[in-house]
């Protein structure tokens, strides 16, 4: 009686909340709830309502706890909450911890097979009959697991009002239009919304009701994004070897080349596809394509950068142009390789034994890993070094909204390439590593160049300009300041910070990569607290000047980021030794992404 | 004119491209006097000439090391890429893909192939890419001063480092179980073997390696080991003697019937080979173990083409590329129609 009144009590406080809260779905990995959840999500997407989806899951094929995460939110804002509202339970080994982990207030699904007791009365429990309800769909028995998963979709759908056409049109999107399979599954969900209509009284305040705040906006992951965008920046070579979480990079490489890259008269191939051994080699058939003349990438994560480190130091000494992704997981080793970090910033900045640098992007969004991907090959060829695109895994597995994909609005920049008759200009004079322009940047010729005084022998010894070998000091010297010249030319060709301000902001919010939406949710929180922020997020390196007239503006520049030792700070005080006791760093890494209310918390705890 | 031949009685010989055996040398070897490997780059030099390849279709490689140093000594107009330690593979298999109308050559050494190159070795094996793969093999790290190489003879004595305790590893043996489609041994003192083979090699439609037993002067000469002068003249024993014969040329050798072995290439040239006393077989590779076999057991040199299958499959023939070579396509052919990415826009829309 006294759980009766307590309930009553929270529903009278909090009466409806509509299209803000955030669903937990907890299940057992290898269970097939991908499908589940994705649709859910993409259903809520198309009803018009803002929406993110993240997968915490962990690194085991079958059986460890995995949980998806739906945050929906009318004001745009879908950085991760720890809070569930909602949690769906379908895992008995994680039954009780799921049941603490919801507010009060909150509602939880679960599986009625799941013998455990409902250990809170301030949630709302409602069972779900996942087994008797699979039975009496007219399936084959070995199809049955793979669609149980579809009766929360059904349940949840009728109990907080996600409308079952859009859950059909987000099946068809994760079917690819393939009837059957849609079919099944819809079955499935409209069964169990059925019987949710007749058995379960609606107790908890969360509902959907149709925006209009999605129209035009797409849904997708960033290593989608990332293979588009490599494709419509013509990428011609890719080697790569299987790394999580930066597989369905290459994987989604090798789905839509196929389809977009084949020379319509004769049907062969204009890209080239390889499955490496391991990552030493996927950078070395890179670098070699790269040298070729190709368009060449390869997209790893830490360990696998490691592995690479060498022979792109080689690259950037002997001056061949390639992309690395390296979407970015949890490490020092190993890690947690399913989980989400920033913690390769300083190790890519100067990868490399020896005086290295390297240029890096930082995409800030689903849309910066389409356009960064593009950009990326212009830059490598333009500057003839490599490129490192800095993804991290919740970009690259995660779903995200975005702006439709933009074709790109420059053509493509291949670099100082002499060929055949340009040489014949030169009478065959040339040198390979002559700074002819005043801008470190020498011209370079391709394998297959059939003039006689094309060839050269690159090496990763020491060179004069024409690439012969030399211990010269005064080679040596000049080359490696040559190519420090050639990192100060292509500097201004970078992109630049994104700046937001605010009105009365005395500090500024400083990041990089994935962590905006959780920086941009503190904004607002913060200023209804009456501290007003601005926001800067750098979105390369090396840094362009901008980013010390930006950081110099401010007394306290808050320096955000995912990794322990605060990255982003060392480097901005290593590079600005003059600002930088104006920069505090709130550096923090758990595998998660952030979270607005971390943030609040630091800045509060350092402005009061 | 002093030495009575006037100007115009110098004939300058030129091969059937028009450019002299001066076209297709390097620069001088910095490498030991009577290194085998400067022996092994001059036959190379004369391989090319004769037939009639320009050095602008060829490509080099190598790794590091005193072998990896030597694509610079030969084919100056070729270019060349000296990449890192037992990772020539990739590199080439990458540059390659940029115009598949260029040959490979890569030039790798023991220590090289057969320790942290074994990986790589293995795999392009596997892809059959185009590539002549030279091993110069002296048992050897001649570049750090004579420590054993995983080639090095099982009880070899060299004066710093002792004996050596463990098993050889035999490159041949590793291509051969790793499926290579072209599988050969030499000897650097026996030069007409050693361009016959490369001649044929740089035909062959898939990889082709070439183990090559140069022995190092200066810090793995002694008489009984398997990787000196002395001990690969006494030892050498070869399968067949053999010529490679181009597609366009008569084949001019004149054999016994019935000594005589011929292997088509995929271009329809063909490699002669005269039989020696044994009736070998090299598209047999159940054959070619067992010979390899037995020139461990017995431990002598057995010299010649040991493997060849001619019919496999290689990187080309599954990658289906454009005719133009990739590196040679225009931006319109690179980036897709806006068309197709509004088409996918829609697709993930709301």
């Amino acid at each position: 009686m006294e759980t009766q009144i307590a309930l009553e009590e929270q529903m009278k406080l909090s009466s409806k909340i509509v299209n803000d809260f955030s669903i937990t779905v907890a299940t057992v990995n290898g269970s097939g709830s991908q499908t589940s959840n994705s649709a859910i999500l993409r259903a809520i997407f198309k009803m018009g309502i803002p929406v993110s989806g993240k997968n915490i899951f962990p690194s085991n094929i079958q059986g460890l706890p995995t949980w998806y995460t739906i945050r929906v939110n009318k004001d745009g804002f879908v950085a991760r909450k720890k809070e569930a509202d909602i949690l769906i339970a379908m895992n008995p080994a994680t039954f009780s911890e799921d049941l603490e982990s919801l507010v009060p207030g909150g509602a939880f699904f679960y599986a009625d097979d799941i013998r455990l007791s409902i250990t809170r009365d301030d949630v709302v429990a409602y069972p779900m009959p996942v087994k008797q309800l699979i039975r009496q769909v007219d399936i084959p028995s070995y199809l049955r697991d793979y669609v149980a998963n579809m009766v929360y979709v059904g349940i949840l759908a009728q109990m907080i009002g996600i409308d079952l056409e859009k859950i059909r049109q987000a099946l068809e999107f994760h079917f690819k239009g393939k009837a059957k399979p849609v079919e099944i599954n819809f079955g499935v969900v409209s069964l169990a919304a059925a019987w949710a209509r007749e058995n379960l009284e609606k107790k908890d305040p969360y509902l959907l009701e149709p925006m209009d705040a999605t129209a035009g906006l797409i849904l997708t992951d960033g290593n989608t994004a990332a293979a588009l965008g490599a494709i419509y920046g013509g990428v011609q070579f890719v080697s790569w070897y299987p790394i999580t979480p930066a597989t369905s990079l290459a994987e989604n490489l090798q789905q839509y080349l196929p389809k977009l890259r084949k020379d319509p008269q004769t049907g062969k191939n204009t890209y080239v596809v390889v499955q490496a051994e391991d990552e030493l080699a996927a950078i070395g058939m890179a670098i070699g394509a790269g040298w070729g003349g190709l368009r060449a990438m390869s997209s790893t994560s830490g360990p696998g950068l490691s592995l690479m480190t060498e022979y792109l130091g080689l690259g950037y000494f002997s001056e061949v142009p390639v992309v690395v992704w390296d979407v970015q997981r949890v490490g020092p080793s190993t890690g947690l390789p399913t989980r989400t970090a920033q913690g390769d910033l300083t190790f890519v900045a100067f990868m490399g034994h020896g005086d290295t640098q390297n240029i890096i992007l930082m995409p800030g969004s689903v849309n910066e890993c389409f356009e960064f991907a593009w950009k990326a090959f212009d830059l490598a060829e333009q500057f003839q070094t490599p490129v490192i695109v800095l993804s991290d895994l919740d970009f690259g597995m995660n779903q995200w909204m975005g702006k439709p994909f933009e074709y790109p609005d420059q053509p493509m920049n291949r670099g100082k390439v002499l060929w055949e008759e340009d040489l014949e200009k030169l009478e065959g004079k040339w040198a390979r590593y002559r700074d002819v322009d005043d801008d470190g940047i020498p011209y370079r010729t391709l394998i297959g160049n059939r003039h006689p005084k094309a060839a050269y022998f690159t090496r990763g010894t020491g060179h004069d300009e024409y690439a012969n070998y030399s211990e010269e000091p005064e080679d040596w010297h000049a080359l490696l300041n040559r190519l420090k010249k050639k990192f100060e030319t292509l500097k201004p060709y970078l992109p630049q910070p994104v700046e937001e301000r605010m009105e009365g902001a005395k500090i500024n919010l400083l990041s990089f990569g994935s962590t905006e939406p959780a920086i941009q949710e503190a904004r607002a929180l913060l200023q209804k607290e009456g501290i007003a922020t601005d926001f800067t997020r750098i979105r390369s390196f090396p840094f362009t000047d901008r980013v010390k007239e930006i950081c110099s503006r401010y007394e306290r520049n808050y320096v955000i980021e995912m990794n322990r030792d605060g990255q982003l700070h060392q480097l901005l005080r290593m590079y600005y030794p003059e600002i930088a006791s104006k920069m505090i760093s709130y550096a923090y890494t758990d595998g998660l992404p952030l979270t607005a209310k971390q943030i609040i918390d630091f800045v509060l705890s350092e402005e009061r | 004119m002093s030495n009575g031949v006037s100007h115009t009685d110098v004939k300058v010989v030129v091969n059937a491209v028009g450019l002299t055996k001066a076209d297709y040398r390097g620069n001088p070897s910095t490498l030991c006097q009577g290194c085998g490997h400067n022996s092994i780059s001059s036959q190379i030099i004369a391989a090319c000439y004769e037939l009639n390849l320009l050095p602008e279709e060829i490509v080099k490689f190598s790794g590091i090391g005193c072998s990896s140093k030597s694509p610079f000594y030969f084919l100056s107009r070729s270019f060349g890429f000296n990449g890192l330690h037992g990772r020539m593979p990739s590199l080439a298999t990458g540059a390659l893909f940029a115009d598949h109308t260029l040959r490979g050559i890569g030039v790798s050494g023991d220590g090289d192939t057969a320790s942290i190159g074994m990986g790589q070795f293995k795999h392009l094996l596997r892809r059959n890419m185009r590539l002549v793969y030279i091993v110069e093999n002296n048992g050897v790290y001649g570049l750090t001063k004579g420590q054993f190489s995983a080639t090095a003879d099982q009880g070899l004595e060299l004066k710093s480092h002792g004996i050596n305790p463990y098993m050889p590893i035999d490159i041949a043996w590793e291509a051969l179980v790793g499926h290579a489609t072209f599988v050969a041994r030499s000897f650097a003192g026996d030069p007409k073997q050693v361009k016959e083979l490369i001649k044929a090699a740089l035909n062959h439609n898939g990889v082709a390696v070439l183990d090559i037993i140069s022995p190092c002067v200066t810090f793995n000469n002694v008489d009984h080991a398997t990787h000196s002068y002395a001990w690969g003249k006494e030892h050498e024993t070869a399968l067949h003697e053999l010529s490679y014969v181009p597609r366009a040329e008569e084949i001019l050798l004149e054999y016994d019937e019935g000594e005589v072995r011929e292997v088509e290439l995929h271009d329809g040239s063909m490699i002669v080979l005269k039989k020696l006393g044994q009736d070998y077989d090299p598209t047999n590779r159940e054959a070619a173990m067992k010979v390899l076999e037995e020139s461990n057991r017995c431990h002598c040199l057995i010299t010649g083409l040991i493997y060849i299958d001619p019919n496999q499959p290689s990187m080309w023939d599954i990658y289906q590329l454009t005719e133009t070579p990739l590196n040679r396509l225009r931006e319109d052919q690179l980036r897709p129609s806006r068309e197709t990415l509004a088409e996918l826009n829609r697709v993930f829309q709301a």
